[in-house]
């Protein structure tokens, strides 16, 4: 009994342990890649670590490559996005969760229908429509296209986090002499903290490594943003791979770091709705 | 403090209507207890008072002014939920004082009717605390005071104290007594526990299927029941409950031929289906008497004790202070006196 459960609590975590390293390898060998000097990238073989590392690719693309400019696009991009999508979100989410009207039924399945396009279907409409109002190649554009997209995932994200929040709460505000906004303002949205941390912080990581848009609607250095930018490591004849991980490396930092302050709510927010505090 | 009338309050929720016209007079510095089972429309009623509920039909007026429309903010009510509703994020000071503060109450002022509020309720230790660092029994208390501390019109209860133990409860129960003869305040309080009812109110309201089923003082209700309902609702142990027929000369005539007498009721006519009611407490165990009950259990509550009888097959309770009663059995001679006697008709309504 006792030694079969330990080997049961061994065997558990050694499938964990695997599932990590996979899950990470990818990582791993960004981080690899972009250490390893470029003459020996190819004449060393496969090998788990190179014998000589540099950081002439990072001094590279910090100095001598347009990468600033991306990183900083994508910083206004997703930065922007993340908090017109968040504060859309939190009061339309708060509007499903509280009130009840007429077409609630419908708006929540339109909302559902938009997220099931392939995505690749509405570049050409959506170039069509935004190429007239001088928003292509434009950051403003971006956030536009990007926070449409977000904000209906986003608003039902919201949402079960406003239903873990009981009615009492508001009422009573309101008893005390608060409108419904004072309420909303004073004592629900405090308690929906974690809930628009995470909401941020997930609309902030989409924006942060969405290529499709930026690629589509993006033409030249000056407004792209960084997924693109690592594109223009690949040429005609050669790929660079060493600046291009490098870049990769830095642009992780943001995200992880980002993701490393709201996991805990994020993980929160998924589960709100399902059980019950 | 303040009157409320209520008149031919309706309330439906789609097609399904909860409250079918409700006339209530509430006067100023009364009591009052709405009762019933769940899903019976008192809760309902309360938050439709308060203002969280829109009013189909009729009318609520709080000192004469009709409220209807009138948002819960500014009806200058106060009410204990029954999950105390207190705002996690704040202190308990500021649990309470929130009320003043949205009225930009000054400083100086808040403060003194915050300690004054938290010192009647024991509360000044805990004043800096945040809800979650409380025990259920002081969220109570810190639930009471936030209603207490602005001094309202009117104070609405929705079911205050079933989230606490038996013990705490009855404590709780006194202090609001107390607190009720102190302040004085027009007061609805909503229980489904009709001891709960008893005990608080100045008048009850007895309520049932959205239909109030008789309004009076707790005594009332108990020794003069309306009907059926109100008879089996309000009493522990619950009142017997025996069919049988009226006959003109007084009494009533058991299915197995048993007649047991009553005083002559006027508006009933010779044979009309009856139901003959009679508490647990007023059925007599006397030794002379004719009737036999078989004992089919026999409960001892430390209290007194609860024999569970069988007359002919008719199932009937007796509750007795008399510890003799432990060794009560097979049979025992029971009677039911005729002064103790209910005597509801085919509608359930009281006969007298």
């Amino acid at each position: 009994m006792r030694a079969s459960k330990i080997l049961l609590t061994g065997a558990h975590r050694l499938a964990i342990l695997a599932y990590i390293a996979v899950a990470l390898f990818p990582l791993y060998w960004l981080l690899k890649v972009s250490v390893t000097p470029n003459r020996l990238l190819y004449s060393e073989g496969v090998r788990m670590w190179p014998s000589r590392t540099t950081f002439e690719h990072f001094e590279f693309v910090v100095a001598h490559s347009a990468f600033p400019t991306f990183f900083k696009n994508s910083l206004i991009v997703s930065g922007s996005t993340a908090v017109v999508v968040t504060i859309l979100a939190a009061l339309s989410g708060y509007a499903l969760s509280r009130f009840s009207f007429r077409a609630k039924y419908w708006i929540v399945a339109l909302m559902l229908l938009t997220q099931m396009f392939p995505l690749v279907m509405l570049v050409a409409p959506i170039f069509k429509m935004l190429s007239p109002l001088g928003l292509t190649n434009s950051l403003t554009g971006l956030v536009i296209v990007y926070s449409a997209f977000n904000v209906p995932f986003a608003t039902f994200l919201m949402q079960s986090f406003f239903d873990g929040i009981p009615k009492d709460l508001e009422e009573a505000a309101m008893i005390d002499g608060a409108t419904q906004f004072v309420a909303f303002r004073q004592i629900i949205l405090p308690l929906t903290l974690p809930g628009i941390a995470a909401t941020l912080g997930f609309v902030f990581t989409a924006a942060w490594s969405e290529l499709l848009f930026a690629l589509m609607l993006i033409s030249g250095n000056d407004a792209a943003t960084f997924p693109v930018g690592l594109l223009s490591f690949v040429s005609k004849f050669s790929v660079d791979f060493g600046q291009m991980m490098a870049a990769g490396v830095l642009a992780l930092i943001p995200a992880c770091l980002f993701f490393l302050m709201i996991q805990r709510y994020l993980v929160q927010g998924l589960t709100a709705g399902a059980v019950k505090g | 403090m303040a009157s409320i009338e209520i008149s031919a309050v309706a309330k439906s929720f789609g097609p399904f209507a909860v409250l079918h016209g409700i006339d209530l007079d509430i006067a100023d510095s009364e009591f009052i207890v709405l009762v019933g089972p769940s899903g019976c429309g008192k809760s309902t009623l309360l938050r439709m008072i308060a203002g969280l509920e829109s009013v189909t039909a009729g009318e609520i007026s709080i000192d004469g002014r009709r409220v209807n429309e009138l948002a819960p903010k500014d009806r200058d009510i106060a009410m204990v939920f029954q999950s105390y509703a207190l705002y996690p994020h704040m202190s308990v000071a500021d649990n309470m004082s929130y009320s003043l503060r949205l009225r930009k109450t000054a400083k100086e002022k808040i403060a003194a009717m915050v300690s004054d509020a938290g010192a009647k309720l024991g509360l000044a230790p805990l004043m800096e605390r945040r809800p979650k660092a409380l025990s259920g029994g002081q969220r109570q208390r810190v639930a009471m005071g936030r209603a207490i501390v602005r001094q309202p019109k009117a104070f609405l209860f929705d079911e205050p104290l079933s989230n606490l133990d038996a013990r705490l409860r009855e404590q709780m129960r006194a202090e609001i007594k107390k607190l009720h003869a102190d302040l004085g305040a027009t007061s609805i309080y909503v229980t489904h526990d009709q001891i709960e009812a008893m005990t608080l109110a100045d008048r009850i309201v007895a309520m049932h299927g959205g239909v109030v089923q008789q309004v009076g003082a707790p005594l009332d209700l108990y020794d003069r029941p309306a009907n059926l309902f109100v008879a089996g609702f309000i009493g522990s142990p619950a009142m017997n409950f025996l069919d049988g027929r009226y006959a003109r000369e007084g009494a009533v005539v058991l299915p197995d031929g048993t007649r047991i007498p009553v005083a002559p009721r006027e508006n009933l006519a010779e044979g009309a289906q009856v139901t003959l009611g009679i508490r647990p407490e007023h059925v007599a165990i006397v030794p002379e008497s004719p009737m036999e009950a078989a004992v089919e259990l026999i409960e001892p509550t430390g209290f007194g004790i609860i024999l569970h009888l069988s007359l002919h097959g008719l199932p009937f309770k007796v509750f007795t202070l008399d510890r003799e009663a432990l060794k009560a059995g097979p049979k025992v001679p029971v009677a039911f006196p005729s002064q103790h006697l209910h005597v509801f008709d085919a509608e359930g309504n009281r006969a007298d």
